[in-house]
């Protein structure tokens, strides 16, 4: 088969290696528990608000505290206190998980080396790992934000969304923007896949990769919130993931969602490129 | 063929097809030097006709692993060149690994999928596999290794013997023009390793070119048509089964009341290292016809009570090829 032919055949039957990739990810026992503890995490949260409800505007002037006080009038809110909370250190995690699966999990349990001699094409597999870690960032993302607002539906009134800017929009209006949020969010953990994929190429312990990737967010938040090293705040890898509060305001922030989405596109090339320029020259002996 | 005539030949390279014709694999110079500067596998030139049955014996340890992950393209040599199934391995050996059936070093696979799913998705990303026969080829290669019934258990609830005949049936999903089977019969009980072995003989009978490691001479010795035997990284000896046979120079051993009488006809006839044991007498043949020296003894009045010719065992040549004993260390 010449190059051409061969890599039209690759094309065509990628989706089929690409659904067996979203079997594995979305399939192991381990993953399954991890994404229903994060549908769980709003429904705990939707039950602690109608318990004790807050008065409005009780939770703080920023943060989750802007959600929290605003849940009780609309369960729209609820979703987004929900993707807030848990965009800190669950949702990074569930990345952080996957990531550590992708290739050095393959390669502790040795079927990277019965991938590699399929062939499935050392490219191929980190690329197709990619788009099973960036699928799964999608889905931990929706699952969180459906939930959260499923359970705001039962538990509280749902109307006309009051934004950050005090304006107020019709309910279509804000999930809109709520699904714009969605994917703003997951493009973010997105971009810290890449770089857990990028570890992932280096070791044969997904344990490893895994805290890796989760230090590599917490250091990056920690120094988010010193304001002496502010001249490298817009370099963090997280720095722009909270970010999408943007979307809440009239007239939306585009500038602010741009800069991050570019930032967020930076560290997905320059890492994902590093899974790939590794995995090329890596000696599979394991 | 030479580097260098390969270099020369430059874009016209009729003789590399030839030479690609009659190899299944073939190396030169292959070597791997780790970071870290262990030598593991030392200038091999290995040369696997098509057709054989290719016995790859060594000790644990001798660089066996490293070579066949070398010929998988899953590490990279550090030095040489190599060709499999006439792809040369500076241009990638991914248009060519489809028709290779692999097993390295022993299976791996998902434990929560069942054997089936396990192979469903190494088929998966075989982007020259047709999904339309998916179905029915994993049938057929699990049925081939005595599977079937098991097709459906979670690979975690597999015994050894049976996650060896899944890895097995993984290089079987396909026709292969060539298999390379790493220990192909580790951890299989003496039934299970029969029925191995009975399938490589069939692979082979259909004219696919079988490349199986072994640590176990017998194994080996049942079944191949040639050797390669590694000692330390090196090829210690390659060639047919009957030329390694060969190699042995055969002894005399007789059995007599008198064994000093016999010792010294058998040096008078020029026979070379001869050792008296009791009542058993051996020496090296030499180029003497074993009758002839039987009539010398009788003649001599020396009691023959048994004569034989000793052929060395290939475990005493292997032994001899590699320095030390199989199996030592594993």
């Amino acid at each position: 088969m010449s190059p051409a032919r061969r890599a039209a055949a690759g094309l065509a039957r990628w989706p089929r290696y690409y659904r067996s990739e979203l079997r594995i990810a979305f399939g192991r026992p381990r993953n399954l528990l991890m994404l229903a503890a994060l549908a769980g995490a709003p429904v705990f949260f939707g039950i602690v608000l109608k318990v004790n409800t807050p008065e409005p505007g009780a939770g703080g002037p920023s943060g989750a505290g802007e959600f929290i006080g605003q849940v009780a009038e609309n369960g729209v809110f609820l979703s987004l206190l929900a993707i807030y909370a848990l965009l800190t250190v669950l949702l990074p995690l569930a990345v952080a998980v996957v990531s550590g699966d992708s290739v050095a999990g393959e390669a502790g349990m040795g079927t990277l080396r019965t991938m590699l001699t399929v062939p499935a094409g050392r490219l191929r597999l980190v690329a197709t790992k990619y788009a099973t870690i960036v699928t799964f960032s999608l889905a931990a993302c929706l699952i969180v934000a459906g939930m959260g607002l499923l359970m705001g539906v039962i538990l509280f009134p749902v109307g006309r969304v009051t934004l950050l800017s005090g304006d107020t929009v019709p309910l279509a209006d804000g999930l809109g923007r709520l699904a714009l949020i969605v994917g703003y969010v997951a493009a973010g953990l997105a971009s810290l896949g890449a770089i857990g994929l990028a570890l992932s190429t280096f070791t044969q312990h997904p344990i490893a990769v895994m805290a890796a990737t989760l230090v590599v967010v917490i250091i990056s938040e920690i120094l988010d919130a010193i304001s002496q090293v502010g001249a490298i705040h817009p370099y963090l890898p997280t720095h722009f993931w909270f970010s999408f509060d943007a979307l809440l305001r009239t007239p939306i922030a585009w500038p602010q969602i741009l800069h991050g989405l570019a930032s967020f596109a930076a560290y997905a090339v320059i890492f994902a490129g590093a899974a790939l320029v590794r995995i090329r020259r890596a000696d599979v002996t394991c | 063929m030479t580097v260098a005539a390969r270099a020369a030949a430059g874009d016209a390279p009729p003789a590399d097809e030839a030479a690609a014709g009659e190899h299944a694999i073939s190396t030169e110079g292959l070597t791997k030097r780790f970071r870290g500067g262990q030598l593991a596998v030392d200038h091999i030139g290995l040369a696997v006709p098509r057709g054989s049955v290719y016995g790859f014996l060594g000790p644990n340890g001798s660089g066996k692993t490293t070579t066949i992950r070398m010929l998988l393209g899953l590490v990279h040599p550090t030095e040489g060149s190599l060709r499999l199934l006439g792809a040369d391995l500076r241009d990638g050996l991914d248009p060519v690994l489809p028709k290779v059936g692999a097993l390295v070093e022993g299976p791996a696979y998902y434990p929560f999928l069942s054997g089936w799913q396990n192979l469903a998705r190494l088929d998966a990303a075989d982007r020259s596999a047709d999904p339309r026969t998916a179905r029915s080829r994993i049938d057929h290669a699990l049925d081939q290794v005595g599977l079937l019934a098991a097709a459906d258990k979670r690979y975690r609830a597999y015994s050894l013997g049976m996650k060896q005949r899944l890895g097995i049936a993984a290089a079987l999903l396909r026709p292969r023009e060539l298999m390379v089977l790493d220990e192909p019969t580790n951890g299989l009980d003496p039934q299970g390793t029969r029925e191995i072995r009975a399938l490589i003989r069939h692979i082979a009978a259909d004219g696919t070119t079988v490349f199986v490691s072994s640590h176990l001479l017998a194994e080996v010795e049942q079944i191949c048509t040639h050797v390669g035997v590694m000692s330390q990284g090196r090829l210690a000896f390659q060639g047919t089964l009957a030329l390694l046979r060969s190699r042995g120079e055969p002894r005399i051993g007789i059995r007599t009341a008198q064994p000093a009488a016999a010792a010294g006809v058998l040096a008078r006839l020029g026979l070379a290292d001869i050792d008296a044991d009791g009542t058993r007498v051996t020496a090296r043949l030499g180029g003497q016809a074993p009758e002839h020296v039987n009539a010398e003894l009788v003649r001599s009045g020396v009691p023959v009570s048994g004569l034989e010719t000793i052929r060395p065992s290939l475990e005493d040549l292997f032994v001899e090829l590699t320095g030390e004993g199989f199996d030592v260390t594993g």
